[in-house]
């Protein structure tokens, strides 16, 4: 396929914008503008001209499209949404991702979905990367609390490191909570006894 | 069994009988869990519902026939068992273009005939000053608010979309793009034109109700194949909403009702607001008085009867907006979307 199309990425988040624009370029497409916030999205079409729009559901000026839908109104340049009617699995995927895509001016729709299925993984694998991100994060302070109320556990009753950290484990167990939230409520009770 | 619901509402005031539904305990009276899930867009809401992402969704009785017509984009039939409300719509001007209306008006501006022909007074001046023309915006191609800014224009012999750039702007940017100058007007529905007057932007010039009274607004909408298969879920849903109408109909639970409607994870506004848009006591800027409108907005159980008549404006507004050329067939499949039969069943 020849990749001479002009693709105008409209998100918020530069971060997913910079992954999806990688996405893009791997994919051979070269020619992209990237916009961020967006009151008048219609002017900013109208001043870019793409062949493609490709824009985060979560900007509310997604609703200024389908005024384009109407040929009579702009006529310069109407707009159609992505896909085909009949492919209603690539509708769910764009949509569970969180994006869509529009046609400008009679675009052969085959040649929209490549770029369709790239800013589809690509907004799957932002989610992911962030889905990660705090995972990491929350085990890291899991593991602070941890290790704070072990110390707790070992000053107080005078054991050794082992030794507390077993007790805490009993404890979980027992109680049927995790080991997280028995170190947290060790911390608290120590702070409030302080 | 409790039965889970997921529907979508987009932060306005007429989303008030689904936030009453959950949490004043209407729905979990009819055996229902009933999440409401907010989203930034009609769009959203449409491709949402379309791939059951939802249950329902709180939307435009024009963007459902749109939508069953194929008219914006996907074609995702809707049916509505219920109407959420009537009214509750105005048409609001930047304070510049407020002053210079009444200044051309001959008449009572509060005239929908005499503020239109002052209009077409202030289109023309500008167009032969060489002014570029003026700019109104409706939150949503397919709704309501811009077949009222077409009505209403048409008194004056001005066409919106031709003598006036027509715009579309989402409610949560139509006070930002007032102010900036990007739109000279705009109709909306609560609370953004009460917003715009609180914050001195911009001026009422007219309540949806001085244009078309009872005027179609915001409905429940189902996949149109999910109603009959889902009949339970599609008839607690409704019998849960005319509790919810029963209960937002007295004046006593406005205060109430409106706190609901404020909290962040709701509408995230001031409940002061809210509630003066409950009330119709509409502060409409200009120095001009408070005006009371009783049914600025109708949430009672005669107003949410989904009313296939109803069709028949929404589609003489597309016609006049271009939208959709004269067709009997069409007419009969938006006629369909509004599924009376539902309604009466649990009333």
């Amino acid at each position: 396929m020849k990749p001479d199309l002009k693709i105008l990425i409209v998100d918020a988040n530069p971060v997913r914008a910079a992954i999806i624009d990688e996405g893009l370029r791997e994919a051979g497409f070269t020619d992209l503008v990237r916009i961020g916030a967006t009151n008048g999205l219609v002017a900013a079409i109208e001043a870019h001209d793409p062949d493609v729009v490709v824009i985060d559901l979560e900007d509310p000026s997604r609703d200024a499209l389908a005024d384009m839908f109407l040929v009579s109104r702009h006529v310069k340049r109407p707009i159609t949404m992505f896909v085909d009617q009949s492919d209603t699995a690539s509708i769910e995927a764009a949509v569970e991702a969180g994006v869509s895509a529009y046609i400008v001016d009679g675009l052969k729709k085959e040649r929209l979905k490549p770029i369709l299925q790239t800013c589809i993984s690509r907004f799957n694998a932002f989610r992911r990367l962030r889905e990660e991100l705090d995972e990491a994060r929350s085990q890291l302070e899991e593991r602070k609390a941890i290790d704070r109320a072990k110390g707790i556990v070992m000053r107080l009753k005078g054991l050794g490191e082992d030794e507390a950290y077993a007790l805490m484990r009993r404890t979980a167990m027992n109680e049927k909570r995790k080991l997280a939230e028995i170190a947290r409520s060790i911390i608290t009770a120590a702070e409030v006894l302080k | 069994m409790t039965l889970h619901l997921r529907v979508g509402f987009l932060p306005l005031v007429d989303a008030a009988l689904l936030v009453a539904a959950a949490d004043e305990g209407f729905a979990e009276a009819e055996g229902l869990s009933l999440e409401l899930v907010r989203d930034v867009s009609w769009s959203n809401l449409r491709d949402k519902l379309h791939v059951r992402l939802l249950d329902a969704a709180h939307m435009l009785a024009p963007a459902a026939i749109a939508s069953t017509l194929g008219l914006n984009g996907v074609k995702a039939p809707m049916a509505v068992p219920i109407a959420l409300n009537l009214n509750g719509n105005a048409i609001t001007v930047s304070q510049r273009r407020f002053e210079e209306l009444s200044r051309a008006a001959q008449g009572d501006l509060a005239d929908p005939a005499v503020s239109a022909r002052a209009l077409a007074k202030l289109v023309a001046t500008r167009k032969a000053s060489g002014l570029p023309p003026l700019t109104f915006a409706a939150v949503f191609a397919f709704s309501s608010h811009t077949y009222l800014l077409g009505e209403w224009m048409a008194l004056g012999g001005v066409k919106l979309g031709e003598d006036v750039r027509f715009e579309v702007v989402p409610p949560v940017r139509t006070v930002e793009a007032l102010s900036s100058g990007q739109v000279d007007g705009f109709c909306a529905g609560a609370p953004w034109n009460t917003l715009a007057v609180a914050t001195g932007i911009g001026a009422i010039l007219h309540c949806g109700v001085d244009l078309q009274p009872d005027c179609p607004e915001k409905v429940l909408a189902w996949r149109a194949d999910d109603v009959e298969r889902r009949s339970e879920a599609v008839s607690k849903l409704n019998a849960a909403l005319i509790e919810a109408s029963r209960w937002a109909n007295s004046p006593a639970n406005w205060p109430h009702l409106a706190e609901l409607l404020a909290a962040p994870e709701r509408l995230n506004t001031r409940a002061d607001i809210v509630e003066s848009v409950l009330r119709g006591e509409i502060a409409q800027g200009g120095n001009r008085p408070t005006r009371h409108v009783p049914d600025y907005i109708r949430f009672d159980p005669d107003a949410i009867r989904p009313d296939p008549a109803h069709a028949d404006w929404v589609l003489a507004g597309m016609g006049r907006a271009g939208q959709l050329s004269d067709d009997p067939a069409a007419a009969e499949i938006a006629r369909l979307v509004f599924r009376p039969a539902l309604f009466e069943a649990r009333r």
